[in-house]
């Protein structure tokens, strides 16, 4: 059997682009990042959809209200905006190519984001210790679930920042730092972002119950 | 402005598309996302509103008002970035999240409603 391959005529419609042209190295890595967290938000969406439909359950366990303390969790709200903003400084001042004030934001920005882990696991510790354990209810399996994702999330994130602050000490702030630094700039606003949803709908809301 | 000048360059394929934020939106979204997370958690410590479904309500509405504060401020987002494909990727991602959250919730509220618990269905016998 043989394949004859036709000629292009003219005027018939082309499916695929005839030439290949050149693109600037990093040119879809802002819309490649943005839609990874896209994907990031349909788990969180998920792991909020498990505890709004678990997190009633408390097997004659603890209640949000007996776990809970409203002012630690406001403390913790207020250090990750506090990192989020301390973020954006850094991305002005590598706009302005300024790498000492990028670093030092950057290092602020890690060390707010290292509070609000620290106050997380000190909740989650002094939680495990009362008994409150991720076996022990329902509730608490998905709230574990839901709340160490995020915490994980920001772990992973201070990671990378330590990472990249070491990339622009050796190479400086280089298109291609200054695009990892601005991805990493989403990715931390992102987390804010599910934060909200966090300390709205499992904190205040699980006051109210 | 900036919005416009970005979009002349996508055209030809600058690397650099994304919008970038400056000293006084960051400061504004700053601002705006204390108040609108300070407002909840005096509400609800407060317990201002007296009635908790209204409180639920209003505290709802804050966190969605707070989410598109940070996109708007801190996420840069806006129609023409990517010439519309981060804004096209997240009408998809909250039509996906809305679908799922909204299922779950309907369909197991109902389950839990209509399944007899065990003690009453011993009791019709």
């Amino acid at each position: 059997m043989t394949i004859s391959v036709k000629p292009q005529q003219i005027g018939e419609p082309l499916f695929y682009l005839a030439d290949e042209h050149p693109h600037p190295e990093g040119w879809s890595t802002s819309l490649g990042f943005w839609i990874y967290l896209m994907s990031d938000c349909l788990i969180f969406a998920i792991l909020f959809a498990t505890y709004g439909v678990l997190g009633a359950n408390y097997a004659a366990g603890p209640a949000p209200k007996d776990l809970f303390d409203l002012k630690l969790v406001a403390i913790n709200t207020s250090m990750l905006l506090m990192s989020s903003i301390t973020y954006g400084f850094a991305m002005l001042t590598m706009q302005q190519n300024r790498i000492a004030q990028t670093q030092m934001w950057l290092t602020i920005t890690g060390l707010f984001g290292l509070a609000f882990i620290g106050i997380e696991l000190t909740e989650f510790a002094h939680m495990i210790h009362e008994g409150a354990t991720p076996q022990r209810s329902a509730f608490l399996s998905s709230f574990f679930t839901l709340v160490g994702t995020h915490g994980l999330h920001v772990s992973f994130g201070l990671v990378w920042l330590v990472t990249l602050m070491v990339q622009v000490w050796r190479f400086g702030l280089i298109e291609a730092n200054q695009r990892r630094l601005m991805c990493l700039s989403m990715f931390w606003h992102f987390l804010d972002v599910v934060w909200i949803g966090v300390f709205t709908f499992v904190y205040l809301m699980g006051m109210l119950r | 402005m900036k919005t416009e000048a970005h979009s002349a360059i996508t055209a030809d394929h600058h690397p650099d598309q994304h919008a970038h934020g400056s000293l006084s939106t960051y400061l504004l979204g700053f601002i705006l996302s204390v108040v609108l997370t300070a407002i909840p958690f005096w509400l609800v410590m407060s317990g201002e509103l007296g009635n908790k479904q209204v409180t639920a309500l209003v505290i709802m509405g804050f966190a969605i008002v707070q989410i598109v504060v940070h996109m708007i401020y801190f996420l840069h987002m806006n129609t023409s970035s990517e010439n519309g494909w981060t804004m096209m990727a997240l009408i998809f991602t909250i039509v996906m999240v809305v679908i799922a959250l909204s299922g779950s919730l309907w369909v197991m509220h109902h389950l839990t409603t209509n399944m007899m618990p065990v003690h009453e269905m011993s009791g019709m016998k």
